[in-house]
């Protein structure tokens, strides 16, 4: 600290950032008053469509987590959701406890079921851990109808607003509680990733063998990464209970989870702030849809539809001009902004890869 | 009381790597055939032998990469059974691949920090929480890190990633990888592969270097590297020990020229 005290701002600010705790908490109280001032100053509509990116980008932030840092895919994100939501929610409905104890209930479910999940997921690779989550988003669907009694079939569980304190509007609180939530799960994702465990997930993800040679057991970080993935979906999907103050299957199709990946492709695999630029863009990109179709036609079929192909269309033109996401290529730019003052902060940028082609990294080296 | 000679076998200063009468067979071809040598901590160990020899099956069933048909490794008095290759590391053994194996998503040191996941202590839970525990376990690791990359005279390249980097500084940078958390035996695949005869020399240099520190076992083609820095060479061919001893000794054995150059044409005939 001493040495701090001598260092010019620039110099103390990366002082700071040796406490990853402290300086991912100074971040998260700029952005929390930031935040507070925003959502006092619009509308209570506005409010809602706050929580809902809230929620969307703490699901996304954890896929992004899992696909980008340990270089695992989820097809079944919204079964990981789901899982939450309804954890939330029938604690909610059966008891009568402070907010806070349904939801942690809801993230330890989906951490138990994720670490559940990735156990399989150290054996498959690529379009083979595609399959199996794939399959758990299917399964999130047919199981609410297949146990009605437990979870009240295709109707679901009607879930309560929070109560907020005297004068405050049960939106803007609940903008509150999800953007709580969303800056808590960033802070400990952030923690997490200058840890050495996020070092050790990117290890695993580029060099299977190389890592084990430095004695990390590829398969702990593997499912490690799921749990946590999982576990941070689990949060989003409390926060989604109390959003949309229902949970049935229908919440949680297998388009969810679609979005979710469409999310974090379009905001940048692994990044945090591109998790946030997902969730933009998966609640703005529909409502502007939507507003540009409706112009032309008022069937909904054909809505929906065009809806669909302009998501699809999205996520093409940023593939294709932005590989890494739209976080990777602003600060692309700003890299491309910097080189001329010093070359050594160059990082090359990996784009997405999932590895498709190779089931196994190990067979290669180990032939006599 | 045992004799002092009995103690002194016992000692970790003896043969603290043993390999024993390991035989390897894929399918019904036999690639190790009772191969036994001992490595001890503090030489510089070599195992050459002509290509298919089977050096790489040695490193890799050490490495428990393969498992022996039938023999034993016996690591300081205890026989490694079923050990997964990542729990090698924390016995005190650290690797160097055949080629580099850095992580393209990582910076320098901080691949080299990797290699200290030995000697980390930091918890899931202090990660996610980012406790000072964790933050100040990060600064001693990438100290240390930037000392081993110092040793090998590549510090200079900490913060830059692999991929953009000459391949023989990152071969320092696997090597600085491999010695950060103080292993007590280094095993190293074909170091000399892809170096100059320049930085060959070098690279003996620093073999020499670590004598006395710890351990040291090479697998390695390249002549000049072994007959250099090597206190004792063991000699395979067709997965059979051929010869045994120091640099001297091996080069003075018919039997290694033999495997090498091929028989000579009397002998040939002679056998035919």
């Amino acid at each position: 600290m001493s040495r701090a005290d001598r260092l010019p701002g620039a110099e103390r600010l990366k002082g700071l950032q040796g406490q990853p705790l402290a300086w991912h908490i100074a971040l998260g109280i700029v952005a929390a008053a930031v935040l507070y001032l925003v959502t006092s100053s619009v509308s209570l509509y506005d409010n809602t469509i706050i929580s809902e990116i809230a929620w969307y980008a703490i699901a996304i932030a954890g896929l992004s987590v899992l696909t980008g840092v340990s270089g695992q895919i989820s097809l079944g994100h919204g079964a990981f959701m789901a899982v939450g939501a309804y954890g939330a929610g029938l604690m909610m409905e059966h008891f009568r406890l402070p907010l806070i104890v349904p939801i942690l209930v809801g993230i330890a479910v989906a951490t138990v079921l994720g670490a559940v999940v990735g156990l399989p997921a150290t054996r498959l690779r690529g379009p083979y851990l595609a399959g199996v989550t794939l399959a758990l988003a299917l399964a999130a669907q047919d199981l609410p109808t297949k146990f009605s009694s437990l979870f009240n079939g295709d109707t679901g569980i009607i879930v309560n607003q929070a109560t907020p304190p005297g004068g405050v509007n049960p939106e803007r609180w609940l903008a509150w509680i999800s953007l709580f939530g969303a800056i808590v799960t960033m802070i400990v994702l952030a923690n997490f990733m200058k840890s050495r465990y996020g070092r050790a997930l990117k290890a695993v993800r580029d060099d299977d063998i190389a890592a084990q040679a430095s004695g990390l057991n590829p398969n702990r970080m593997r499912v490690l990464a799921f749990a946590l993935a999982a576990g941070t979906a689990g949060l989003s999907g409390g926060l989604f209970a109390l959003w949309s103050g229902i949970v049935n299957p229908n919440s949680f199709s297998l388009f969810l989870s679609i979005q979710l990946l469409a999310g974090m492709v379009i905001g940048g695999a692994g990044s945090l702030v591109g998790a946030w630029w997902g969730a933009l863009a998966l609640v703005y990109v529909p409502q502007w849809t939507n507003s540009v179709t409706s112009h032309f036609s008022s069937v909904s079929a054909i809505t929906a539809n065009v809806q669909g192909a302009i998501f699809g269309l999205l996520i093409i033109v940023v593939m294709m001009a932005a590989p890494t996401g739209i976080q990777g290529w602003l600060s692309g730019g700003y890299r491309r902004l910097r080189r001329g003052r010093s070359r050594t902060e160059l990082e090359p940028v990996l784009p997405l890869d999932l590895d498709l082609s190779s089931t196994s990294t190990a067979p290669e080296r180990t032939r006599p | 009381m045992p004799p002092p000679e009995a103690k002194r076998a016992v000692n970790r200063s003896a043969a603290s790597l043993e390999v024993d009468a390991v035989t390897v067979s894929f399918g019904g071809l036999s690639v190790l055939d009772e191969v036994s040598f001992s490595a001890s901590s503090g030489e510089v160990l070599g195992v050459i032998g002509p290509n298919g020899a089977g050096k790489t099956t040695v490193f890799n069933v050490v490495c428990g990469f393969v498992r022996p048909s039938s023999g034993r490794i016996v690591w300081r008095g205890r026989e490694l059974r079923h050990q997964r290759p990542y729990q090698l590391a924390h016995l005190g053994i650290a690797r160097t691949l055949q080629g580099v194996g850095l992580i393209a998503g990582l910076s320098a040191v901080e691949n080299v920090m990797v290699g200290a996941e030995p000697i980390a202590r930091t918890g899931v839970l202090s990660g996610l929480l980012g406790l000072p525990r964790s933050a100040g376990e990060e600064r001693r690791l990438r100290a240390r890190s930037l000392e081993a990359l110092e040793r090998l005279g590549v510090a200079e390249f900490a913060e830059q990633h692999p991929r953009a980097l000459p391949y023989p500084v990152q071969k320092k940078i696997a090597i600085a990888r491999a010695l950060v958390a103080g292993p007590e035996l280094v095993l190293m695949d074909e170091p000399a592969s892809g170096l100059s005869s320049g930085e060959i020399a070098e690279l003996g240099r620093l073999l020499t270097s670590l004598r006395g520190e710890m351990g040291v076992l090479i697998v390695e083609h390249n002549m000049d590297l072994v007959m250099a820095t090597c206190d004792r060479i063991v000699v395979l061919d067709f997965g059979k020990v051929i010869a045994a001893g120091t640099p001297a000794e091996v080069q003075a054995n018919p039997a290694v020229t033999e495997a090498y150059l091929g028989a000579s044409v009397e002998s040939e005939s002679a056998g035919a």
